[in-house]
């Protein structure tokens, strides 16, 4: 009998648990208006989307009339499901923000709704403000717009001036990759537990993939040719590779396999790693006080080079409307709104200058709050994403656009794959050269769809 | 089941005698026909649907070119490299982590079994770890624990060199360098309590005299324990490596937060595999295949474990 009660708990504690865990996954709300006064927003869990969820409902909503549900989710939930709902046309969502590399993809298969008569028809949006790449990476084959920029970054190295300072170190304004592995070898060390630079090793086509194949582009490498050749164990692909890994190995941050961009923005403002090589967006978390051990001791610098003039990557997390909403009118009103200089001002009068969605737009920059706001990285923020250019990065002519992605459907799994190697490689696991050989096998069976 | 079936049209019509018993018989099925049906759609039918899905090629980022493929994701699976080494690895992980939270579960099991102050704290305390979410448990272990800066691991180490004057310890990356005891031990340590929980259930069912009398002969506690004890904790062990086996071979929450199934492939088990093959690659074809595959496996493995297991303690008890 006791036993039977015993498992009866088990099985209820088991059930329990289980239940809990199903539920956390949830989140957000998804009540559907046909009425055409509510929308339903899926959106990533980034603080500029916290920002707007907390704005919405006293600004938007209070003007139009029109109510907003919004369900945020981390980045990649976000994109399992946002995926899903729109390729199955479950038309759950009349909103959701995608990146530059779902935009051109998405807009073949036919599930996104064009936005440029939108855009044109409002006068105050101002569409001509909008920085040239942003437009070029979410426009379609059209040449029409299909998600709008809620906010943009490329891609820079970040250095603690202090250490810099104590090992008599400058560093240049527009580094080259050697110049970079000299300095890591220099300030690796420079206080206890410090390490040279961190980079991203954790595998993932938007986490290592992302830091990597800019590195590979600026090291003359591609994924792919013009004509579909798997190019992954090219020469230059290899070099590059070899050059990201021996580095890191050497001088990185400790734990260097699995860190992403949240483990090296917390290495960077602890003080564990003396350099940064990552998003331009990750100035304004380096910037603040109250997270930041380095607050107003950063350094900033263009993204290294070898042999391209620039090696910024290109991204901005946007709004698009899958094709299937009911709400399209309402929905757009929304787009435009998040996407306007006049948010932007309301997020700097209501929470402050260093917190507007910025990269996106010119006049951003010409703004004399925000330009006193982020005085240090601004510039070099605008700079690198006028520099990026999607359509050719690296020295070769690419067969789609994107800088630190290939934008193909098959690229999510390949990037995957390769970088779960590559990551083997960093942790000490594996070869470079076997990493890359295998991932050629991958590439040239995804090559075969294409040629 | 076999009750639904009815008598077929072509039989002989039942005796007379028989023919009221079956109407009150159905009579009485009748009122639970429903239950029935409810309980074939939820549980049947999803796997029929993954039957079929598992014929077609299948890619929803590719719109309009679903086709049917026969058994083609079947070959895949059977022959892909990575799900080699993904049901290899499942093999590895569900062995140690049930094995040696077996063990450890025993141990602990006949520490509270004895009387002292403070064991109905102890048995709590004991138990927390299996109420603990996996994903919070993974995050538990990932941050507090492995993490090379600030977790307990490489804290203790470095508290301990600078105690012999060091001046740092050294930063050992744990996930990287052992990537699967790493997640082993994270999942040993939310199932010992499983398997405490049931073994301990098992020792306070034991006779009180057949122990008093072994104690009377003069055995000793290593042969009360290994002639009476074990044997008589068998179903309970049994039971203990099933239901852990069965939850362990589902493992996600460990592999994709603490390692990602890296690094390369020597974490991936099959359900992040599927995972990525549902998620990452989009194909709805091979990831049903492999779903399927799995559940093959499962079945054939447990009645095989169960069946070793039992035969095991047979020849214990006959010796």
């Amino acid at each position: 009998m006791r036993t039977r009660r015993m498992i009866h708990i088990l099985a209820t504690a088991t059930a329990t648990s289980s239940l809990l865990v199903a539920c956390s996954g949830a989140g957000g709300s998804s009540s559907s208006g046909g009425d055409g006064e509510s929308i339903n927003v899926l959106m990533v869990g980034n603080p500029q989307m916290e920002d707007i969820a907390k704005l919405t409902k006293s600004t938007f909503t209070k003007d139009t009339g029109i109510k907003v549900n919004f369900t945020i989710l981390p980045e990649n939930e976000l994109r399992d499901k946002v995926t899903q709902d729109i390729a199955t046309q479950a038309g759950q969502y009349d909103v959701a923000t995608i990146g530059a590399y779902e935009v051109p993809i998405w807009e073949k298969n036919g599930w996104l709704h064009e936005l440029s008569s939108y855009a044109d028809k409002d006068t105050g949006f101002d569409k001509a403000d909008l920085l040239k790449p942003m437009v070029t990476s979410l426009s379609g084959s059209d040449g029409k717009l299909y998600a709008l920029p809620f906010y943009g970054e490329s891609s820079m190295l970040m250095y603690n001036k202090d250490v810099m300072k104590a090992k008599g170190v400058t560093v240049p304004e527009h580094p080259t990759w050697q110049q970079i592995a000299d300095i890591a070898a220099k300030v690796d060390g420079a206080e206890p537990g410090m390490k040279g630079i961190c980079l991203r090793g954790l595998a993932g086509w938007g986490e290592l993939g992302a830091s990597l194949t800019t590195v590979v582009n600026t090291f003359g490498g591609t994924w792919f040719t013009k004509d579909w050749k798997a190019q992954v164990n090219g020469p230059e692909f290899k070099k590059a590779t070899n050059f990201y890994v021996d580095l890191v190995r050497r001088h990185g941050q400790a734990g260097a396999a699995q860190a992403g961009f949240t483990e090296c923005l917390n290495a960077m403002s602890q003080k564990k790693v003396a350099m940064w090589y990552d998003a331009t967006s990750a100035a304004g978390p380096l910037e603040d006080a109250g997270s930041s051990k380095i607050a107003g001791h950063v350094g900033y610098a263009y993204a290294p080079t070898v042999e391209t003039k620039s090696s910024g990557w290109l991204w901005s997390w946007a709004w698009a409307m899958p094709k299937t909403t009911k709400n399209a009118d309402a929905a757009s009103k929304f787009m435009l709104w998040a996407s306007s200089k006049k948010y932007e001002n309301l997020v700097g009068e209501k929470l402050g200058w260093s917190r507007v969605p910025a990269g996106k737009r010119a006049s951003t920059y010409e703004n004399p709050e925000y330009q006193k706001a982020a005085a240090s990285f601004g510039d070099i923020t605008l700079k690198s994403i006028e520099a990026a250019d999607p359509a050719n990065p690296g020295v070769q002519p690419r067969p789609t656009v994107g800088i630190q992605y290939v934008a193909i459907p098959e690229f999510q799994d390949l990037g995957t794959k390769v970088t779960q190697e590559i990551s083997a490689a960093i942790a000490g696991k594996t070869s470079v050269d076997k990493a890359l050989n295998d991932g050629q096998k991958l590439a040239e069976d995804v090559a075969k769809n294409y040629q | 089941m076999t009750t639904l079936t009815a008598p077929p049209k072509t039989a002989p019509p039942p005796s007379r005698r028989r023919a009221p018993a079956q109407v009150s018989k159905w009579k009485r099925r009748f009122p639970l026909l429903p239950a029935l049906v409810f309980t074939i759609v939820v549980t049947q039918l999803p796997f029929v649907a993954t039957l079929v899905i598992s014929t077609f090629r299948w890619n929803i980022l590719k719109p309009g070119e679903r086709q049917f493929v026969g058994l083609s994701n079947f070959t895949f699976v059977f022959t892909d490299e990575r799900l080699r080494t993904a049901v290899l690895n499942t093999i590895v992980l569900t062995a140690s982590v049930v094995l040696i939270s077996v063990v450890l579960g025993l141990g602990l099991a006949m520490l509270l079994d004895r009387r002292f102050v403070g064991r109905g704290l102890a048995r709590t305390l004991l138990i927390a770890p299996f109420l603990v979410m996996p994903v919070a448990a993974a995050l538990l272990w990932k941050h507090a624990i492995y993490n090379p800066d600030y977790g307990l691991l490489n804290g203790t180490l470095n508290a301990v060199y600078r105690l012999f004057g060091a001046d740092n310890g050294p930063t050992i990356d744990w996930v990287s360098s052992y990537p699967m005891p790493g997640v082993v031990v994270s999942l040993v340590w939310q199932w010992t309590p499983f398997m405490m929980l049931i073994l301990l259930a098992g020792l306070q069912a034991q006779p009180g005299d057949v122990l008093e009398a072994a104690r009377v002969d003069g055995a000793s506690a290593i042969a009360t324990f290994r002639h009476i004890t074990l044997p008589h904790l068998r179903q309970y062990i049994e039971l203990g490596v099933l239901l852990g086996t069965i939850y362990v071979v589902q493992t996600f929450d460990a592999v994709y937060t603490i390692t990602q199934g890296g690094p390369g492939s020597q974490t991936t088990n099959l359900p992040y595999e599927i995972y990525l093959t549902m998620f990452r690659k989009f194909e709805y074809g091979e990831a049903a295949a492999a779903g399927v595959v799995v559940v093959l496996g499962s079945i054939v493995i447990a009645t095989f474990a169960l069946r070793t297991i039992a035969s095991l303690f047979r020849e214990e008890v006959s010796r």
